[in-house]
């Protein structure tokens, strides 16, 4: 199946006081309707930004981007503030972290979503009435008890569950044919987040949506996503089809990630194992392999030459940004996996 | 709702009755002007000086002074007689305070109108050739006293002694009742000039307010919902920007009804603020209680009907 959502060669860069920040460095990734594509990194690596530039989202006088966003063909940085606005709620909507501030507190959820609905309603409009019949059918259709009395409800007198609801009722209003959810359940309890997942996959699959899901989070990933990308300083440092790369990781980094992720199949007393050390700064990126300082397995030539992103012997569609020979990386999983099962 | 109103007006009640005593003492503890005296002229015999006293009823007790005012208030909505003129206070402050009101409400409109689309524009054009003249122009109006700023306007475009002769000037005002369109003229000098500082003030608060709301999470669903830019701003950014906005304006209202002093003499305007003023001067004690228990009565209500119209304007509010 063809992609939806394509994006090639993104560059993303913020001046700021203190310099200029590559947020986003040479990026791509497609996604295919029907299809879930989860971006996972730490805070700061980028994946916020890549996704939210397919929204148009990012722009201003002091971002430069480069590269090409498209939707169903569609240059989307190319796109005129207007024809962009026609495209925001309509083809490609999103989801955002905090369904608390994400709402406006002095609307009511209702009103809110049917103001999506007629943004979107063209020269024919869509009555009031229309318009909040069409909301409670939303909220019925995101799993809100009672829609017809939630529809009046402001944001405040909702749980975060029932806000993130109504927050993705919103994007969904006009049917999208792509949906950005940017860490959709991190403000919620984890009983809420599994179900928030769900309703996710459930309305993708109803919609026949291509679906990007950013999140830090590997469980997240592990549940919704067909293929991952895994985000570092900027760039995508391993991309595969989510079981290989469970089965698999290529990536140091990507190992980290799975290390510091807590499991209830993991033998009682097994240790998380954090990443050592911090994000860098995207101001001035350390040299060579951007991940270099991090790395355990790091050598001399490492600190100079800057890995490219490129397939797998024997797995076409799972790619690496990696110095260290295969066949040693493959050696260092094993040992990795052998212990933490120990 | 209606239990918490009641108790503010019950508040309300207590604090005019404090602020009643508070000038009562004020008037009598500060070295001014016998009333008597000034009352029966300069070569007054001690006799007729004690009668005046004794009709007065400044011969008797501080504490029954008072009493017998608080008496009169309560049982008969009676505010006493003006010292100097005789007249009831009651009627002195229903005359005056039409004109207040014109003053005040003409001026708040102004200052609205001006204030909401430069702290907006300035907002989102922030740092154009828009903001900063927005904000010039704002330090421009902060920086000017109202009647210096009332002086030059009357000099420049009085239409007695201005240069440019387009308005009437001071002392033209005539009530509405009269003729509504000399009592427009006759306010577009004042208003004018007493909104400009209140404008100013406004414009930049509302400025900061919009600048903090269009960086909110909820700015940018709306942009994402794919809404228009106009309504972005002029919707979701307003609504949220304009409730402290609102907040302050009726509490200067109230501050206002209770006699924009400077303003009204400058422009000799007959309101209440005037009223107050001229009472002061004749040490016309009935009236100092009237002027500032009517302006007391304004604060107060205006703050009551503040919080009302703060809980109507922010949901979240409404349950505690």
């Amino acid at each position: 199946m063809s992609a939806l959502l394509r994006v090639e060669d993104l560059h993303v860069a913020f001046d700021t006081r203190d310099g200029t920040v590559q947020a986003v460095d040479g990026v791509s990734f497609a996604v295919a309707p029907g299809r879930t594509l989860g971006i996972v990194g730490e805070s700061g690596s980028g994946k916020t930004v890549a996704a939210t530039s397919a929204m148009g989202l990012v722009r201003g006088p002091r971002v430069r981007t480069s590269g090409r966003v498209l939707l169903d063909g569609e240059d989307v940085l190319e796109a005129s503030a207007e024809r962009l606005r026609g495209l925001r709620g309509a083809t490609i909507a999103m989801v955002f972290q905090d369904p608390l501030s994400a709402l406006h507190p002095l609307i009511r959820v209702g009103d809110q979503i049917s103001e999506a609905l007629r943004a979107h309603a063209g020269a024919r409009g869509l009555s009031r009435a229309a318009a909040r019949a069409r909301a409670i059918e939303l909220l019925d259709q995101v799993a809100i008890q009672d829609p017809r009395r939630r529809v009046d409800a402001y944001p405040h007198e909702l749980s975060g569950g029932m806000r993130q609801r109504a927050l993705i009722a919103m994007a969904i209003a006009n049917e999208p044919r792509v949906l950005i959810a940017d860490e959709p359940t991190t403000a919620l309890d984890v009983t809420v987040q599994r179900q928030i997942l769900a309703l996710l996959r459930r309305l993708r699959d109803e919609l026949g949506m291509a679906m990007v899901l950013i999140t830090h989070d590997l469980g997240v990933v592990a549940e919704t996503a067909d293929e991952v990308a895994v985000m570092y300083a900027g760039r995508i440092v391993e991309q595969a089809p989510a079981a290989e790369l469970f089965a698999t990781p290529q990536h140091p980094y990507t190992w980290g990630l799975l290390r510091a992720m807590p499991r209830l199949d993991a033998p009682a007393g097994s240790a998380l194992v954090p990443i050592p050390g911090k994000p860098p700064s995207l101001i001035g990126p350390p040299s060579g392999c951007r991940f270099h300082p991090r790395c355990a397995y790091v050598r001399e030539r490492h600190r100079q030459v800057d890995p490219e992103l490129q397939p797998v012997n024997g797995a076409p569609e799972h790619r690496v940004a990696c110095l260290l020979p295969e066949a040693e990386r493959r050696a260092l999983w094993a040992g990795l996996a052998a212990e933490s099962v120990r | 709702m209606a239990a918490y109103i009641l108790r503010r007006v019950l508040w309300g009640v207590v604090l005019l009755v404090l602020v009643s005593l508070l000038t009562f003492a004020i008037f009598y503890v500060l070295p001014s002007a016998d009333p008597a005296q000034l009352r029966a002229g300069r070569d007054a015999s001690p006799a007729t000086l004690h009668q005046i006293r004794v009709s007065l009823g400044l011969d008797k007790p501080l504490t029954v002074q008072y009493w017998t005012f608080l008496k009169h208030l309560v049982l008969h909505a009676d505010l006493g007689y003006s010292y100097f003129s005789g007249a009831s206070v009651g009627s002195l402050l229903l005359d005056r305070l039409p004109a207040t009101i014109s003053l005040t409400l003409g001026a708040v409109v102004i200052w609205l109108l001006a204030a909401v689309p430069l702290g907006v524009v300035s907002a989102v054009r922030r740092g154009t050739w828009v903001d900063k003249l927005t904000t010039g122009g704002a330090l421009l109006g902060v920086s000017m006293p109202v009647y210096w700023l009332g002086l030059v306007a009357l000099y420049l475009f009085a239409n007695d002694i201005g240069k440019l002769p387009l308005l009437p000037g001071a002392g033209s005002y005539v009530p509405f009742t009269h003729d509504p369109w000399k009592w427009l003229t006759s306010l577009i000098l004042p208003w004018l000039v007493l909104a400009s500082t209140f404008a100013a003030v406004y414009a930049r608060l509302l400025r900061g307010n919009m600048i903090e709301v269009l960086s909110e999470d909820y700015v940018r669903t709306a942009r994402a919902n794919g809404l228009s830019e106009r309504r972005v701003v002029w919707r979701h950014g307003l609504r949220a920007a304009v409730t402290p906005l609102v907040t302050l304006a009726g509490l200067d209202v109230g501050l206002l009804l209770g006699g924009a002093v400077l303003t009204e003499t400058v422009f000799g305007i007959p309101g209440i603020g005037r009223l107050n003023y001229d009472a002061i001067t004749h040490a016309d004690y009935p009236l100092i209680q009237g002027t500032v228990l009517l302006a007391a009565i304004f604060v107060i209500v205006a703050n009551i009907l503040v919080d009302v119209a703060y809980a109507y304007l922010d949901p979240r509010v409404r349950e505690t």
